[in-house]
């Protein structure tokens, strides 16, 4: 096989792993709190901007920074929950979307203030690895690891926890697990902290592979929505299926053309999903 | 949605008439460039947001508008640039090319029953995938450095739709007044309340014999022509072109947030929507120079939260209250309990 076109799929994979985590993210918020949440992308931003921070203005070593951003963006998730989600629980849900595109704004702006437009890139990188003919980026390939061990530690806890059990119980069905003795409101503020946790931990995965700078989450957002929807909303296994679908069309399509047209082609490829299978690839 | 009516049935036009008349006389007071420069600006973002809330306040939420913006600048640009043919026929041929996707996005969907989110994730991919295009195809369009359409000999200005304020705020002006005439005739039309009855139940309005691909059709393309004949006049204004302000998710999302915080439920809120947008864009530039060039994101993303949260009916939705106080509305929850005035839409069915 074209040693070429090897690379570009274990690319694609690598990269499926670090569209995982944000897909589920915003699936767990979506599944449980039944609201998009359009600025879920920024989340990730300040996450990115967090670890930036620590690590070369204040000092820290890289895996304390890593350790402060999980919390850290994890209760930005609460706050957005809090402030803005929750008042808004009854609404029609484009006010809440569009609530929450403000919020996208609020967090660009302030970075911007804060940080300016300039790109920064943390500096890190790991020597790339020789898999046969192929060369792997050292980084990505940890980046991955840790976007599946994320991803297996938030099948845990949903697994396996009593809180887990009634957020996936909530997810089913809203109207009778109340009834059950299991508080909504509760659930939702856990879905959201765990939402907003998973943020953080893609936004530290993506510190050390992508330059930052405020508007680089319009770089990745709209795709990790056109995933979640292709996975199906909610669906969670289905969206992690989808983060390596897509992960996968973007890179063959950046071998055989480039990679702005790879977008192209991801995004038609959405499209026509929506059109022809509207409950997402996988619906039974 | 139908409120537009109550304000006056017959005195509505003449009002609308003579106000345009005397818009018309601005030019005619010499104000400064700059100043004329803000209110050109706001016109035609008026007449985008016009657009978009002509079927955003029938929960046909499109988070792609900004596309149309872009393929009706750019084919004007394209074929003035390249063919030498002059904008007077490449906007219409703009707007006409952007109808055409305009369709083939429309079509499927609606055919397809595609609402809510995934409407509004479907206009989003489709507003990426211009602007990824214009990027993508830098050897015509010039890529995210943008491009300049040529510049016209003097004798020939005219006739290359080059020139002055006053000449583009009378052009802003015929196309804001077209896009209130096509306001106005929707909801005087049978349409305005079949899509009324869309938003309110699909099914159950398709079981009454209402064409719904059809009528959404048809609300979708006069919006989408207005849109790009905004793109197209907003470019060939400043006679500059760039894919991230004319495509993609920033504009659309600006487009709907004018829409929005002056009330997409009135046909002028969407102006009052540009008056405030293109406002505290300039007064923050003003005040605040490029020093503090956060400031205009954060300040909208606070303002769009705030209007979600305690006026989801915009500006001119104060205006209403008159009407509304008719209504007889149990319970505190009047504005949570109104469907026809919410953002109607059911919940996504597909999850």
């Amino acid at each position: 096989m074209d040693p070429f076109l090897l690379e570009a799929l274990l690319n694609g994979v690598l990269l499926g792993g670090v569209f995982a985590l944000p897909v589920l993210g915003l699936n767990l918020v979506f599944g449980v709190v039944d609201v998009i949440w359009l600025c879920y992308a920024e989340l990730v931003m300040v996450g990115m901007y967090t670890v930036w921070f620590l690590h070369t203005q204040a000092g820290w070593p890289l895996g304390l920074a890593f350790a402060v951003c999980l919390p850290a963006i994890a209760v930005l998730g609460l706050l957005l929950h809090l402030l803005v989600v929750r008042p808004l629980l009854g609404r029609p849900p484009i006010n809440q979307v569009l609530a929450t595109g403000g919020v996208l704004f609020v967090l660009q702006g302030s970075a911007t203030l804060v940080f300016s437009t300039d790109f920064r890139s943390l500096g890190v990188e790991m020597p790339p690895m020789e898999m046969g003919e192929v060369f792997v980026s050292g980084t990505k390939l940890a980046a991955f690891v840790a976007a599946l061990l994320g991803a297996a530690a938030l099948w845990a806890f949903l697994k396996f926890t009593y809180v887990g059990t009634a957020i996936r119980a909530i997810a089913r069905d809203r109207e009778v697990m109340p009834l059950m003795g299991v508080d909504p409101r509760r659930i939702y503020l856990i879905a959201s902290a765990v939402g907003g946790a998973l943020a953080g931990l893609a936004a530290c995965l993506l510190v050390v592979q992508l330059d930052m700078h405020p508007f680089v989450g319009l770089s990745f957002g709209p795709i990790t929505f056109m995933i979640c929807v292709m996975g199906g909303l909610g669906n969670m296994l289905g969206g992690f299926l989808a983060a390596f679908l897509m992960g996968l069309i973007v890179s063959t399509g950046g071998f055989w053309w480039n990679t702005e047209m790879s977008y192209v082609v991801a995004f038609l490829f959405f499209i026509l999903v929506i059109f022809l299978r509207p409950r997402g690839l996988f619906a039974r | 949605m139908t409120e537009g009516r109550n304000i006056s049935a017959m005195g509505g036009t003449a009002l609308g008439a003579a106000a345009v008349l005397a818009l018309a006389a601005v030019p005619l007071l010499s104000l400064p460039d700059y100043f004329m420069h803000v209110l050109i600006t706001m016109l035609l973002t008026a007449v985008a947001g016009t657009g978009w809330a002509l079927m955003g306040r029938f929960g046909l939420v499109s988070f792609g508008h900004g596309a149309f913006l872009g393929i009706g600048a750019y084919t004007m640009a394209l074929l003035w640039n390249l063919y030498g043919i002059t904008p007077w026929i490449g906007i219409p041929l703009g707007v006409a090319a952007a109808m055409a996707v305009g369709v083939m996005l429309g079509y499927p969907s609606f055919r397809l029953r595609v609402v809510g989110h995934y409407f509004a994730l479907v206009t989003l991919a489709a507003g990426e995938i211009v602007r990824i295009l214009i990027v993508a195809l830098r050897g015509v369009t010039g890529g995210s450095l943008g491009m300049t359409p040529q510049q016209a000999p003097p004798e020939a200005a005219f006739a290359a739709m080059q020139f002055g304020k006053a000449g583009f705020w009378w052009l802003a002006l015929a196309a804001w007044a077209g896009g209130l005439l096509a306001w106005r005739l929707l909801d005087r039309s049978m349409s305005s309340r079949a899509l009324a009855a869309i938003a309110e139940d699909e099914d159950a309005a398709a079981s009454i014999g209402i064409r719904v691909t059809r009528e959404k059709l048809k609300v979708m393309m006069i919006s989408v022509a207005l849109a790009a004949l905004a793109g197209a006049l907003t470019a060939q204004y400043r006679m500059y072109l760039n894919p991230e302000s004319l495509a993609g998710l920033a504009p659309s999302l600006q487009i709907v947030f004018g829409a929005i915080a002056g009330g997409m439920f009135s046909p002028i809120g969407p102006t009052i929507g540009a008056l405030i947008t293109i406002g505290l864009d300039e007064s923050l530039r003003v005040f605040f120079g490029t020093q503090f060039i956060g400031a205009a994101p954060l300040v909208y993303g606070l303002l769009l939260v705030m209007f979600m949260l305690f006026l989801p009916r915009g500006i001119a939705g104060l205006l209403e209250r008159r009407p509304a106080a008719r209504v007889p509305q149990p319970g505190p929850h009047r504005e949570a309990a109104a469907p026809p005035g919410s953002l109607g839409e059911k919940p996504a069915t597909g999850a």
